[in-house]
């Protein structure tokens, strides 16, 4: 599986939510590979991405996409990462 | 790569900001005193905002303004900075915001074990509060530090 996290930069944000997500995801017992990129490297990394975690400010920009969109509101919640990825996923 | 070194030149307590342009640079001039930065990235981390919306504020009162690595960072560095007032960035959920941290980044593949050691300090969801609260440099450094050695 691959999971994409985004953010204007590729780095800071978007690095935290891809720590993160992995960590959860170590946690559920889920195997994937999650990839941090900015906005710009969206297009092609994220073509087959199965998720996307972002924050709401992106989706617009992120456009159509076969991926699950998922808005992260905390990125240090691990509760709310795991309980969203829980139910992309599950 | 651990958490970038948090100078004593690089946190302001208790500063005051009228808007969330001058909290970001009141970020970035710390990051310029700690010698990480030119003056010109704080322009970057407010472009950024300007450009692509409050993103940055990713957590219950507290931003991460950043650019990408560029000439305007000169080392790897993070600066803190708590808010007298806080301040709106204009998040739906998160604001007002009254820690802004910068993170200055010199080259860009390098990045992830500095914020992962950022995930480890605020992971607990009292660093924020803590972190507001705090009244001198030696307790901002002991909070971070908290994060180098989980």
């Amino acid at each position: 599986m691959k999971i994409v996290t985004i953010c204007g930069a590729g780095i800071g944000s978007s690095g935290i939510l891809k720590v993160n997500t992995e960590r959860v995801l170590k946690k559920l017992d889920i195997e994937a590979t999650v990839t941090a990129v900015d906005l710009d490297s969206l297009a092609d990394i994220a073509r087959d991405a199965q998720v996307i975690l972002t924050s709401a400010e992106f989706v617009e920009a992120i456009g159509q996409t076969f991926a699950d969109v998922i808005v992260i509101e905390n990125y240090f919640d691990t509760q709310e990462l795991t309980s969203k990825l829980e139910a992309a996923l599950g | 790569m651990p958490i970038p070194p948090l100078p004593a030149d690089a946190i302001q307590l208790g500063a005051a900001a009228s808007t969330w342009r001058d909290a970001v640079r009141l970020a970035g001039n710390a990051l310029v005193r700690s010698g990480s930065a030119t003056p010109a990235y704080a322009d970057e981390m407010i472009r950024m905002i300007e450009e692509h919306g409050p993103y940055v504020v990713i957590a219950p009162g507290l931003a991460l303004a950043h650019a990408r690595p560029g000439p305007a960072v000169l080392a790897d560095g993070l600066a803190i900075v708590t808010l007298a007032e806080p301040v709106s960035f204009g998040h739906p959920h998160n604001d007002p915001v009254r820690i802004v941290l910068a993170l200055a980044i010199a080259a860009g593949g390098d990045h992830l074990g500095a914020v992962a050691s950022l995930a480890n300090v605020f992971n607990d969801s009292d660093a924020i509060d803590a972190l507001a609260h705090a009244t001198t440099v030696d307790e901002v450094q002991a909070i971070m530090n908290a994060g180098e050695a989980a």
